[in-house]
């Protein structure tokens, strides 16, 4: 599948295109097909995404799982910092990084 | 150390106001991102893996108790409380909002610091040596010589869009000690036989995807003309310079390609020229700055010991202390190495910490080294057990100071945009692993890259570690022989590169080949030199 990944304008978060809006969870990332350009020029104009490109992922029972493991990085977190990523409660975590 | 006068604290603020406005149009949508992102970066800030980045200057990585307490306090305002120590000297904060970056730079501009030409192909932060003042090895101090090309250097108009960054380094003595000849131009103040101080001028020096060592292209530039001929050097570079491809753009590129001869004969030429334009700074303004940098009030005769009976405290010393100029004093070097902890970074409270054992015990002067470590320079023997005691209970009285503990990291994959793997695990993974036998190995300067861009400065480590994207999974070269200082030399490549924990491993066979091949006195870089790569090779991978 190919999702959309972008940064806040404001707070720079990564964040993720859910079909409506910008998500701070790659799990709710959706399937764009062949409507990522314009999906990004859209959004990019209204300056509701900054840095916002596409990329490949595949989508399990687990969830959707960017395919390269820098956007895996931006989805949770530093892997060295779990306390600072988006399940700080979760120490499997940053498996699903690796 | 220096102080701002009114025009150094006019064009701070009035950066301030500038990058204000910028960011306001761009939030209102009147500049679009394309337009902004030169405009930030200029500013420091970069846009990176989770968050805006800032990169803060730390001119040849000086500051005051002052200074290093506000960068404790924009750690917790402004960022998520700590904040990272980087190869240049400088400070990152890695969790920052664009709308909160002018009042960052404003509290900044309250302490007399900025984040001016920490990005962009412009003249950088210029570095030195981080026992500037303190040792007595140094024909003089060179920080006032930093300083002034920091003045001459910042909004240069000339060189605020050159073919690629542009980094400088000054130190005054043999022993290099902030990689002077991996620089684009470093700069060596000496003295010649009449005892007048000059400029020796190595050029076209640097890491990253084509590591070379500078050239010296005039051993002996006078003084009073260091300014012109940095100008001149920069000249020849701006007109040849190829734009036309990213990757050979930077200096080396001209140097090697136009040959040291041909190079330096342009340079000569320009100088030629330029001495005539009497560009050259007024002497006026560097004895003006030379004042800002005396030494600070020492006491003499004071106790010249320090009372070891503490072991813990006694291996502190002898592993992080260097001797200093004045009897009774000493350097001291805060590591930033824990054990299985990230190499750089410092928690807001730990920097506010060493901002007043700064205060406290170092005449308010603390350094950042390249090494990514803190220094309080003039430090009384009498009073170092007691800021041990503050540094241990605070989690920075580890005895490491170029140990194989000590590694160089970069932020790699974990934070940046541009890196291709984490360097930081394996930086844990490998202090870890060797953490009981460090002490055994002795000096061994490991140092980690998450990119072929080389921020960790692996081309220059004895042993060296670059990470590569290897069909999407994360793979780990390993280079042994490199080195900065005097005897500056590049880290061949061992051969095929290992998985996260392979690296590990390679890097303790090499440690363990090491301690079972070293002569009396051997360093590991001695060893291998001595004995060469086969061996070495035959150990990590027979």
């Amino acid at each position: 599948m190919k999702i959309l990944t972008g940064n806040d304008l404001k707070s720079g978060a990564v964040t993720w295109w859910d079909g409506v809006q910008w998500s701070l969870h790659v799990e709710d990332a959706v399937d764009v097909g062949d409507h990522a350009d314009t999906i990004l020029a859209r959004e990019q104009a209204a300056r509701r995404v900054n840095a916002a490109y596409a990329i490949e992922a595949v989508k399990d029972a687990d969830g959707v799982r960017p395919a390269h493991i820098k956007d895996r990085i931006r989805a949770l977190g530093p892997t060295v910092r779990p306390d600072l990523t988006l399940k700080p409660a979760d120490p499997g975590a940053g498996d699903w990084v690796i | 150390m220096y102080k701002y006068d009114s025009y150094d604290q006019a064009m701070v603020d009035a950066r301030v106001e500038e990058f204000r406005d910028q960011v306001r149009r761009r939030l209102e949508g009147h500049i679009t991102e394309d337009q902004f992102k030169p405009l930030r970066l200029m500013n420091g800030l970069y846009l990176q893996l989770h968050a805006y980045m800032l990169r803060v200057a730390v001119p040849y990585g000086t500051l005051n108790s002052a200074q290093m307490r506000m960068l404790g306090d924009i750690a917790d305002k402004y960022d998520r409380g700590y904040g990272h120590f980087t190869t240049r000297q400088n400070i990152q904060y890695n969790w920052i909002k664009l709308e909160d970056a002018p009042d960052i730079l404003a509290d900044l501009a309250k302490v007399e610091m900025h984040a001016i030409q920490t990005s962009g192909n412009c003249i950088r932060n210029t570095t030195s040596d981080q026992y500037a003042g303190a040792v007595a090895d140094e024909v003089v101090d060179p920080r006032p010589y930093a300083e002034l090309i920091r003045q001459w250097s910042t909004f240069h108009p000339e060189f605020s869009f050159l073919p690629r960054k542009f980094k400088m380094a000054v130190i005054a003595s043999d022993t290099d000690r902030a990689a002077m000849k991996l620089h684009d131009i470093g700069i060596q103040i000496v003295r010649d036989a009449a005892g007048e101080l000059g400029a020796a001028f190595y050029v076209g020096g640097g890491m990253g995807r084509t590591p070379m060592i500078a050239p010296c292209i005039n051993p002996f530039v006078p003084i009073d003309r260091m300014i012109t001929y940095a100008e001149a050097c920069l000249r020849v570079y701006n007109r040849h310079g190829r734009r036309d491809n990213k990757y050979k753009a930077r200096i080396k590129i001209l140097v090697h390609e136009l040959g040291k001869d041909e190079y330096t004969r342009q340079v000569e030429a320009e100088f030629a020229h330029l001495l005539t334009q009497q560009i050259e700074p007024p002497l006026a303004e560097l004895e003006r700055i030379k004042a800002q940098f005396a030494e600070p009030p020492f006491e003499v005769g004071i106790a010249d010991t320090v009372d070891r009976s503490d072991p813990d405290f006694a291996l502190w010393v002898d592993n992080n202390c260097l001797p200093h100029k004045q009897a009774g004093y000493i350097a001291a070097t805060i590591s930033l190495k824990p054990v299985g902890g990230i190499p750089g970074d410092a928690s807001a409270d730990q920097i506010r910490l060493m901002a007043d054992l700064a205060r406290d015990y170092s005449f308010d002067e603390l350094r950042v080294t390249h090494a990514q470590n803190i220094v309080l320079p003039h430090v009384k023997k009498a009073d170092l057990y007691a800021l041990w005691q503050q540094l241990e209970a605070a989690g920075l009285g580890t005895a490491n100071l170029d140990l194989v503990g000590d590694i160089i990291a970069c932020p790699g994959l974990d934070y940046c945009s541009l890196a291709n793997a984490r360097s930081i695990p394996v930086a844990q993974k490998i202090g870890q692993r060797l953490a009981v036998k460090q002490q055994e190995i002795g000096e061994l300067k490991l140092k980690i890259s998450g990119c072929i861009n080389a921020c960790g400065h692996h081309h220059a480590g004895h042993i060296g570690i670059l990470g590569v994207d290897k069909k999407g999974t994360e793979n780990y070269q390993l280079l042994l022989g490199g080195c900065e200082g005097a005897d500056t030399s590049l880290g061949q490549i061992t051969g095929p590169g290992f998985d996260e924990d392979g690296i590990v491993d390679a890097v303790e066979k090499a440690t363990q080949f090491y301690l079972s091949q070293r002569e009396e006195g051997e360093r590991f870089l001695d060893t291998y030199r001595r004995i060469g790569m086969p061996a070495f090779k035959e150990a990590i991978y027979g």
